[in-house]
């Protein structure tokens, strides 16, 4: 009995010693061998989302949280992240993160079945590359969406949908603007735009107008009307298509209201007014001089109106007013 | 398997007791890693560095420890508290010594502690009464073995990737199907030794 619980215990004993002495080895390695990894990296490296998708353009989010810390790449680099993120990575790397706006991605096509004629019926499996190599797919636009969901196939994050008129449409609230859609659409009909951009051109079309317009009847025919009416000269026809500058558009609508097909999407009805706040408006005029509408009129030092009507709630006046006197609603 | 000459162990390991291939040795990195070549050759490096480290090692445990002390049947546990701590040395040495092949092994590095293919090399150098000489060369050549099954299964499979499978068969299926079909192919060595 007693060699029984003798030979427990040395077998035990073994072991333990077996293992006291590795970890003092380890230990002892891993004093000897420490490498200094900045704490910063650590921290970065909690923060992100951790989906090591890629989208930044290094390998891992491992590789994003190095390169932050080294400087390479910019706290705002993690696009999945967004704003939040962005504010995280900055208050540990000691900087301001800046407008870091977020981005989305967007299906640059309004050619439904009922606006875009088909050129022959498809009947082949659905997936837009196999599709496109049939002489560029059924639809009689070269540039549209064919909505037979490839790049909802591939969105990770379930934001893309094939909705009732057979067209592509991005949720905003999920996309993380991880590009892996823009990069699947074989007609890359997929952009991103800024997130909360109303105005928008939704078309693709790079083909001149007559044509354009024979196959689509949303389609930009690049008139070039827009160009000319933009107060702010955000909007340019590039390539027989009107393209948007985001960082100078202030979403005042103009070019949807002056489109001759509608190409360029806005919702009216959520434009912003200008309105002066009586308190607080001293009458300096600079409201009235920047306006680009000539819809705001008033005396020097006296309070200023705006006339709704020609208001198309384009923000400059807000931006210019010394004394905040003016609010978008 | 006594005597067996160096060259005989060797064409053994890696053609004829293939660890992956005839043994089933090491099966989760060999469907876990196998996806891309570079990946499957980074891990059949780090599994042939820690698998040669890991046989002289556990021959030293086994008969500088075990053997005198009269407990072999601790073999099992003995040889895996070897190998968990030789895999954590390794990589806080390679951190240190040399950070490349450290990122280039990544995390298969940490994995190797629970690949069963080196716990049952550490055995079966055991049970064939192996010398010192024998052991090092026959756990290099395994290791050589499961890299070799490895990296030719990730050629197939990313062949497989890019063709057209049915459907119930994508994945997975196909894969075990495929490392089955190299199994059978593996049996013609049979007779060679």
């Amino acid at each position: 009995m007693t060699m029984d619980i003798m030979s427990i215990l040395v077998a035990a004993g073994i072991l333990g010693v077996m293992g006291l002495l590795f970890g003092i080895g380890l230990a002892f390695a891993s004093q000897k061998f420490a490498v200094e990894i900045d704490p910063r990296v650590v921290a970065v490296r909690e923060v992100v989302p951790g989906a090591n998708c890629g989208a930044c353009g290094y390998p891992g989010c491992d590789g994003f949280s190095n390169a932050v810390v080294k400087g390479i790449a910019p706290v705002n680099g993690c696009p999945v992240g967004g704003a939040e993120c962005a504010k995280n990575i900055a208050s540990i790397m000691g900087l301001d993160a800046g407008d870091s706006i977020k981005q989305v991605a967007k299906v640059l096509c309004k050619g439904d079945e009922d606006k875009c004629s088909n050129r022959f019926d498809y009947e082949g499996f659905d997936s837009c590359v196999a599709a496109n190599m049939l002489n560029g797919g059924p639809k009689s636009c070269l540039y549209g969406c064919m909505g037979l969901g490839t790049c909802v196939q591939v969105c990770p994050f379930d934001a893309i949908h094939i909705n009732s008129k057979g067209l592509a449409e991005v949720d905003p609230e999920k996309c993380t603007a991880c590009n892996k859609c823009i990069d699947a659409c074989p007609k890359d009909v997929i952009t991103l735009v800024p997130y909360g951009q109303l105005t928008v051109v939704d078309c693709n079309n790079k083909d001149k107008g007559p044509m354009v317009k024979k196959n689509c009847s949303v389609a930009c025919i690049a008139c070039g009307i827009c160009e000319k009416n933009c107060p702010f000269d955000a909007i340019h026809v590039v390539n027989n298509l009107a393209v948007i500058d985001y960082d100078k558009c202030t979403n005042c609508m103009v070019c949807v209201e002056k489109c001759p097909t509608k190409a360029i999407e806005g919702d009216l009805s959520k434009r912003k007014k200008a309105s002066i706040i009586d308190d607080k408006c001293i009458g300096c005029t600079i409201c009235a001089k920047n306006c680009p509408v000539d819809a705001i009129t008033g005396e020097l030092k006296k309070v200023h109106e705006i006339d709704q009507s020609k208001c198309i709630g384009c923000g400059v006046c807000e931006a210019k007013c010394p004394k905040d006197a003016i609010e978008m609603k | 398997m006594e005597h067996a000459s160096l060259f005989v162990i060797m064409v053994s390991a890696i053609l004829v007791n293939n660890f992956v291939l005839s043994r089933f040795l090491g099966i989760c990195p060999f469907l876990g890693v196998s996806k891309q070549v570079e990946t499957a050759f980074g891990m059949g490096m780090a599994v042939t560095f820690v698998m040669t480290l890991a046989g002289i090692l556990t021959y030293f445990v086994q008969y500088f420890i075990l053997v005198p002390l009269h407990y072999e049947y601790l073999q099992t546990v003995a040889f895996i508290l070897v190998i968990a701590s030789l895999v954590q040395f390794v990589e806080i040495v390679l951190q240190k010594m040399s950070p490349t092949l450290y990122q280039a092994l990544g995390v298969f590095l940490p994995l190797i502690t629970t690949n069963c293919a080196v716990l049952g090399l550490a055995l079966l150098n055991i049970q064939y009464k192996f010398g010192l000489i024998q052991t090092v060369v026959h756990s290099f050549f395994a290791a050589i073995g499961f890299s070799l099954a490895i990296v030719l299964f990730a050629g197939i499979r990313e062949k497989i990737e890019i063709s057209d499978v049915p459907l119930p068969f994508k994945g997975f299926p196909v894969a075990l199907i495929t490392a089955s079909l190299m199994s059978i192919a593996f049996l013609g060595f049979t007779g060679l030794v």
